[in-house]
């Protein structure tokens, strides 16, 4: 395990350095960002602007810098906030937290749950329904089903707000404020969650479909081992340790679909933050949320690591022989 | 005992009530009912700070115009084209090199600290002449401010100041700060550039950063009874199709600066209880522009650019891409400017015999493929409007056998191409015509001016006679000789065409019924909101 998080220190200098360098090679800085905003100004405007951004400095002694800030764990000040980094990140992290963790939550148990059902007659009418409804919404965007959830839900029926993380200036506390949070991620959990679960149920039940013909289902079965219990205990559970695997590379996936559903649902997340970081050009602030989003993919690999050794033991006594 | 006695008068009144009721009903509208309530607005994007005193954006003053007052605004009907604020009135001096500004008594600002003339001076002196995008061009030959007593302003300086350009600079570039929260601070990094502190109708809540910003009423506001509402809430809706769902779901009551696309208007006019208003930008129009790149050899030839010129057909422009909510233009100063509008200029009507005429007469005959020549064309990403006009160019300009390359950029990366590399030959620009050709539209024209200043001249156009005519407008203090250098910028602006002025337009407010006093000022999107009240 300790190597694990020593071998992640490179990893993430890696992260920060081209993440650095590809802003640096975006045309445009900071400056140019903010005078589009202003309308208009003289040239000793953009002068004075460039070297209180400290941009007038040379890339290199920027980026040293940025990393020698970093190894104290400041993550600096935002150009385009006017405010420090770490205050930004920590007011947005939590929304999209609770959106990927409950997208996440409901792309993997309704998925994995569906797949079960569709797994369980491999070719049935059942299967083939879920199967091909599971598609149709795999090659969905997620904005366009953002967009067309709000404008049922949200227009049409006024069921769900149609977007924010919560009813503005509200004055709302304690539970109805939990209350007025979940009743707003509700659209935005459900665009970002559905398009997910079709890869979660497809992999339950293809992984499933070849469970079925190994020679352990048929023993079971000769045992006389009633249906539903070899259904659950015996095939998906075996089936579920790619499950697991996709779990870990979803985290990073889905923190990318959270740039588009946030913008959607105007919810103040990290995605958003990260698109309006790289519309202003603020390199520090966009290297910032990479390398907190880069911790919390390994984060969740670390995890996914560790829930391995709980499914299946095999794994985690490979790794003590070895 | 319980009863109670009839009197006359008693009588006279229920009498009256009664038939005010029934006569005046609008009176009585305009009055109690107007009073209280929240009115929740649509906001795209949040300003990086929201004082106007530095930052003269439309950005920053949607917000920051309900708190900090100018010295005067935009006014229908009246005869200088303002209404009082914070300045009652103004007065140019003959050599104009002073003018004098009497200031309103008895105003407090929001911390309740009186204001005076000291507040104005040293914004004058330290914010808007070095820090102000806009103040320090308007205000770069200000010396001094003096202030004989607490409530009179005399700004001095070094060459004669057009007291015409005062007038319609004020709405723009005469935010006044409180001195004695800025005084000995560094004012860039003051933290009342975040959470403004000023003398106008509503004072600034709070910010809740991604979501909404909140304003309340000033319960100490000079304006008698003003403002009529308790609050004004800013929801912050990034997405383009946002503020239209939360306007159909009576989420919010009023979306501005044309938020709703000009697609979707149509569309909900129709919604019962939503109306478009059009009403309320006329001074701050947006003008459609195509820039051109004289350092390039053909570009430089006048014929290729008048050939350009006939080769748009701006009636198209205005019907297909503004869908009908836009003018087109005939030269530099808009139409809704009719202080300095001169219709009297050279027209290049839509012509394609004309413009191929014109080229094949410069030198440039079709050759294979019907092409003459190839020219790159960056189109603004600020308006989905400049992007597709750019579409429209290029077909445009293929009918004349010019073969246009578009290159799209994002924001940073436009301007860096256009204004500091001068990596294009046309671009498609929107500048903004404020009240005055002075203020940023002569800027667009005029020689010398370093790399790297947005929306200027950047294409290496250089004319002497034309600098000539700006330098001088620039002191002239007459009005009426002014307004004539002006229409010779116009008339010479539309003859050598250092820039192709395309189509004007102003942006559309959908707003719920029940929102009264909507646009009723030329600036009013950005201006304080006072009377805006909600009926019930």
């Amino acid at each position: 395990m300790r190597r694990r998080l020593i071998g992640s220190i490179p990893v993430l200098l890696i992260v920060v350095m081209g993440t650095f360098l590809l802003m640096e090679m975006a045309p445009g800085d900071a400056v140019d960002a903010y005078l589009v905003s202003l309308g208009g100004g003289d040239a000793g405007l953009a002068a004075q602007l460039r070297q209180s951004y400290g941009l007038d400095q040379s890339a290199f002694s920027r980026l040293l810098f940025y990393l020698g800030s970093l190894a104290r764990f400041d993550l600096g000040w935002s150009l385009a906030f006017d405010r420090p980094i770490l205050g930004l990140i920590a007011e947005r992290l939590p929304n999209t937290l609770w959106l990927m963790g409950t997208a996440t939550a409901l792309a993997f148990m309704l998925g994995s749950a569906l797949g079960v059902v569709a797994g369980a007659r491999p070719g049935s009418l059942t299967d083939r329904l879920l199967s091909i409804g599971s598609l149709a919404l795999y090659a969905t965007p997620s904005f366009w089903l953002g967009l067309v959830l709000i404008l049922i839900f949200a227009v049409d029926l006024r069921w769900f707000p149609t977007a924010g993380i919560e009813t503005v200036a509200s004055g709302k506390v304690g539970m109805a404020r939990v209350f007025d949070v979940a009743w707003h991620l509700v659209l935005p959990v459900a665009s970002l969650g559905f398009i997910y679960l079709a890869l979660f149920l497809r992999m339950m039940r293809s992984g499933m479909a070849e469970v079925w013909r190994l020679d352990f289902v048929l023993a079971a079965r000769a045992r006389g081992i009633s249906r539903l219990r070899l259904v659950l205990r015996h095939v998906a559970r075996n089936a579920l340790l790619p499950l697991v695997t996709m779990l870990g590379l979803q985290a990073a996936t889905m923190l990318g679909g959270s740039v588009v559903v946030e913008s959607v649902f105007a919810v103040p997340g990290f995605g958003r933050l990260a698109h309006e970081a790289v519309a202003a050009r603020d390199a520090p602030l966009l290297t910032g949320i990479i390398v907190v989003s880069a911790v919390m993919v390994i984060a969740v690999n670390l995890l996914v690591d560790i829930a391995y050794g709980f499914l299946d033991p095999r794994v985690g006594r490979g790794e003590e022989v070895s | 005992m319980f009863g109670y006695s009839l009197s006359r008068r008693t009588l006279m009144r229920g009498t009256a009530l009664v038939a005010g009721g029934l006569v005046l009903p609008r009176l009585a509208l305009a009055d109690d009912a107007l009073r209280g309530g929240r009115l929740v607005v649509a906001a795209d994007s949040e300003p990086r700070s929201l004082n106007p005193a530095i930052v003269a954006s439309n950005g920053v003053f949607f917000i920051a115009s309900k708190i900090v007052e100018p010295l005067a605004e935009a006014a229908f009907g009246s005869e200088s084209g303002l209404a009082p604020r914070l300045a009652t009135s103004w007065e140019g001096a003959e050599d104009g090199l002073s003018v004098t500004f009497k200031l309103r008594e008895g105003v407090t600002w929001h911390d309740g600290k009186p204001f005076t003339a000291d507040d104005v001076a040293f914004s004058a002196l330290n914010v808007w002449k070095p820090l102000q995008n806009l103040g320090r061009v308007v205000f770069a030959n200000l010396e001094t401010v003096d202030t004989p007593d607490a409530h009179t302003a005399v700004f001095r300086f070094s060459r004669p100041m057009p007291i015409q350009l005062i007038r319609n600079a004020m709405p723009v570039v005469t935010s006044v700060l409180p001195k004695h929260l800025y005084e000995g601070t560094d004012i860039s990094a003051n933290p009342a550039n975040h959470a403004p502190v000023g003398t106008g109708p509503f004072r600034f809540a709070e910010h809740k950063p991604g979501e909404y910003y909140r304003l309340v009423r000033n319960e100490s506001y000079w304006g008698g009874d003003q403002p009529k509402l308790d609050e004004v809430v800013y929801r912050v809706l990034p997405d383009r199709a946002a503020a239209a769902s939360a306007l159909e779901a009576e989420e919010i009551q009023l979306a501005a600066f044309s938020q709703v696309p000009l697609v979707d208007l149509d569309r909900i006019s129709k919604v019962p209880g939503l109306k478009v208003v059009t009403e309320g930008y006329e001074a701050l129009t947006y003008q459609l522009v195509v820039e051109i790149n004289h350092r390039n050899p053909i570009l430089a030839k006048l014929a290729v650019r008048q050939a350009i010129a006939h080769a748009i057909d701006k009636r198209f422009v205005v019907d297909t891409v503004f869908l009908g909510y836009a003018a087109s233009s005939t030269g530099p100063v808009p139409k809704n400017a009719p202080e300095f509008y001169n219709p009297q200029v050279t027209a290049h009507d839509f012509d394609i015999d004309r413009a191929n005429a014109l080229l094949d007469e410069a030198g440039y005959p079709r050759g294979e493929g019907g092409k003459r020549f190839s020219l790159r064309l960056l189109p603004a990403p600020f308006f989905s409007e400049t992007r597709q006009f750019g579409d429209y160019l290029r077909q445009a300009l293929a009918a004349v056998g010019i073969d246009v390359q578009i290159v799209n950029n994002d924001t940073p990366a436009h301007l860096k191409a256009v204004y500091t590399d001068h990596a294009f030959d046309l671009t498609v620009g929107s500048p903004v015509f404020r009240g005055d050709p002075a203020i940023s539209t002569t800027i667009l024209v005029q020689s010398g001016i370093p790399d790297g200043v947005p929306f200027s001249n950047q294409g290496g156009y250089a004319n002497a006679e034309l600098d000539a005519i700006i330098e001088e407008a620039s002191e002239t203090v007459d009005p009426e000789a002014r307004t004539a250098l002006y229409n010779d910028f116009q008339t010479m602006v539309t003859e050598e065409l250092p820039l192709i002025n395309v189509a004007e337009w102003g942006f559309t407010s959908v707003v719920r019924d029940n929102v009264v006093n909507v646009g009723n000022n030329p600036r009013w999107v950005v201006s304080n909101w006072a009377d805006t009240g909600l009926a019930r």
